[in-house]
């Protein structure tokens, strides 16, 4: 089965800023792929590229088997993209919206009303054919726009960051929408999101891009495996001598300790055979032990141990510098 | 190129255009304020200016020349005439304001007269304003031609005459100011409608939905010229319809006249819409166009000769006037309204529309970006 994306050492360059550097990577057919990153890490040029909305530097991609540069309108044929902001028009209705996107990619006029009702009921908007888009809701306007991007029927679908902005409920179902879409419509989906619970829960395989560079590539539990240290224990003691934190060091499987204010965290390749060690050793020391829990790695420190903690505030250069379009 | 990419957007646009009539709204009341406002206030004639008459020589020959000014006070009523005892007071009264121009006629008129030795009346004007000033001078040039006419003609008079012969009946300054104002109106939809609302658009990451889609770079710049052109047409149609109907222009229902009008501001419409695109097509910024609004409009349409003449113009003005689109659609409409021509009045307006818009198209093409 040829794999749906194929990118191939693309860059992007805006003068000396290196936006995307030589990043390549492969996704199959109906996977979920997530591209995690900081702010200005390049995601977003990234996709723009592989949608052709930018052209790379050097480097190419192929979309369900389109390259981008030689066949730019076969990749648009075949991608139904949902972009970071709203583009559907809030002075047009949701019918209205739907109906000149289908025109636009020559969906047949007997099958487009019946096309445009299917998935405005799919993403529960039915009720709403014929509101404004304007009246419509951050959560209900982002589900238009999915219906919006399979009105021609992709085989890929790109999103960047479609849960950005919505409410926890609204959120819970774009999910759910985007899993049936992979496991109804067979799609292959790239996404991007700032949200490391939904990177989690969604993602076949996360790739994390870091100063336009590929920092890491994995599904999320190998990549909370390759962190070291993967587990947190978090302990309160009462009665502890004064060479206690020195003698936690040498416990079973622990990577390394610190005090914060009132507990000690220590980080542990095994958390559950560190507990055990620790509760022997504290027994023998006529310690006190007032409260342990282990915390598993999460997504959020594998982002951080690949990305760094520093703040990025730096001017998003690739999205605004070149983008008449920027927002 | 396919039609049915084209058409879609076309018709995302009239959508839009017909569920907000502030557009339609804006686009017609300016022109038809501009068009009454204008039309009546520049178009009558001077009335009632004050004119200082002082009389030195209080003879038969200098009363002869009050009656006559007097004349012109009772019938057309150019001049409001007041009586000084003394030229310095008029003079003093004309520098303040109160009078327009002072009319002397000095103690040896009548015996200069009747010596035949060069008698003189002095008009002493006000000369700030000047169209009292042109309107005055010529009543007073008038009526020394009147006081120098021989009381009795001979038979065969050998003074040349020069008969004047009016070709179309008195045109009233709004009909003459009609073409500026449709002219300004499809100036107006093109600079909103296409301009604003384009870069509007744009700025509000619209058109990214439609640059994922196949469409193609030709289909995109003739979808948003064909939707400007629709809008600017429509408006340009309800102003010549709306304002020929104010103004009282005749004949305006004729079928081969509206058929032409028709068919000039469909030109007139897609030359200042492929203009507004060319202008707009690499601005991301939205404050920028209703910056240049301004510029835009002062520049297009004064030099149009849509509310003066440009045989007036300096020659710097003449030229922006030869590439202005305003000048040909002013030129034509006027050529219908007024002169109810024919094809042969408009044809060569009409072509150098098309050519225009095709240059104008052509840049548009060439600039616009398919990427981001």
């Amino acid at each position: 089965m040829p794999n749906a994306i194929e990118v191939d050492h693309m860059t992007k360059k805006f003068g000396d800023f290196v936006a995307v550097s030589d990043i390549s990577f492969v996704v199959p057919q109906r996977e979920i792929f997530g591209l995690l990153g900081p702010n200005g890490a390049g995601k977003t040029t990234l996709i723009r590229m592989m949608t052709t909305l930018l052209t790379p530097t050097s480097g190419t991609a192929r979309i369900g088997g389109h390259d981008i540069i030689s066949d730019p309108n076969g990749v648009r044929g075949t991608l139904g993209v949902i972009p970071q902001a709203f583009t559907s028009d809030p002075e047009l209705t949701a019918k209205e919206n739907m109906s000149i996107h289908a025109k636009l990619y020559g969906v047949p006029a007997e099958k487009r009303d019946a096309l445009i009702d299917q998935l405005l009921e799919s993403v529960e908007l039915l009720n709403f054919r014929d509101a404004l888009v304007r009246t419509f809701s951050g959560g209900m306007r982002r589900r238009l726009e999915i219906a919006r991007g399979l009105v021609h029927s992709p085989r890929i679908m790109f999103l960047d960051e479609p849960t950005t902005g919505l409410d926890p409920v609204s959120r819970t179902h774009v999910w759910d929408m985007i899993r049936t879409l992979r496991d109804k419509q067979e799609l292959t989906i790239l996404l991007t999101t700032h949200y490391m619970d939904e990177a989690d829960k969604l993602c076949d395989r996360i790739a994390i891009v870091d100063h336009g560079k590929l920092a890491a590539l994995d599904t999320p539990t190998r990549l909370k495996d390759s962190v070291p240290g993967t587990e947190i224990v978090e302990a309160e003691f009462d009665g502890a001598p004064a060479d206690w934190i020195e003698q936690l060091r040498g416990l079973s499987h622990a990577t390394g300790v610190s005090e914060r204010e009132e507990s000690v965290h220590i980080t542990s390749n095994d958390g559950p055979a560190t507990v055990a060690t620790l509760m022997d050793l504290a027994r023998a020391r006529k310690v006190n032990v007032k409260r342990v829990m282990v915390q598993t790695t999460t997504l959020d420190d594998v982002f951080l141990h690949y990305t760094g903690t520093a703040l990025r505030d730096a001017p998003q250069r690739a999205a605004h510098e070149v983008s008449p379009f920027s927002r | 190129m396919k039609l049915y990419r084209v058409n879609a957007l076309i018709e995302r646009d009239m959508r839009k255009f017909f569920r907000s009539p502030a557009l339609m709204l804006s686009s017609l009341i300016f022109p038809l304020v501009q068009l009454i406002v204008l039309g009546y206030a520049f178009g009558g004639k001077i009335k009632n200016a004050s004119v200082a008459f002082v009389d030195e020589d209080h003879s038969v020959e200098s009363r002869r020349v009050k009656e006559m000014f007097n004349g012109v006070t009772a019938g057309p009523r150019t001049l409001k005439v007041l009586d000084y005892d003394s030229f310095p007071k008029a003079v003093d009264d004309l520098r303040e304001g109160f009078v327009k121009a002072v009319i002397d006629v000095p103690h040896d008129f009548s015996r200069r007269y009747y010596q035949h030795d060069r008698p003189r009346l002095v008009f002493t004007e006000d000369n700030t304003d000047q169209f009292i000033s042109s309107a005055m001078m010529q009543s007073a040039q008038d009526m020394t031609t009147a006081l120098n006419a021989p009381d009795v003609t001979g038979r065969l008079d050998a003074q040349v005459e020069l008969n004047i012969v009016e070709v179309y009946p008195y045109i009233e300054y709004i009909k003459y100011l009609l073409a500026g104002s449709t002219a300004m109106g499809i100036f107006i939809t093109a600079m909103i409608g296409g301009g604003i609302t384009y870069i509007d658009d744009k700025n509000r990451g619209l058109h990214e939905g439609y640059l994922l889609t196949p469409i193609r770079k030709t289909e995109l710049v003739a979808a948003l010229i064909g939707a400007g052109t629709l809008k600017a047409f429509m408006a340009g149609m309800c102003l010549t319809i709306i304002g020929g109907l104010i103004a009282g222009i005749g004949g305006m229902w004729h079928p081969l006249r509206l058929l032409y009008l028709a068919a000039v501001i469909l030109v007139a419409s897609m030359s200042m819409i492929s203009l507004m695109f060319l202008v707009m097509v690499r601005i991301d910024d939205p404050l920028v166009p209703r910056a240049i609004f301004g510029v835009l409009n002062m520049l297009l349409f004064f030099p149009s000769g849509a509310v003066y003449p440009t045989e007036a113009f300096p020659s710097w003005l003449r030229w922006i006037s030869v590439i202005d689109p305003f000048t040909y659609t002013v030129h034509a409409l006027r050529n219908l309204t007024l002169k109810n021509t024919g094809i042969e009045g408009i044809y060569m307006d009409v072509l150098i529309l098309i050519g225009f818009s095709a240059v104008m198209i052509s840049g548009s093409l060439a600039l616009f970006k398919r990427q981001l």
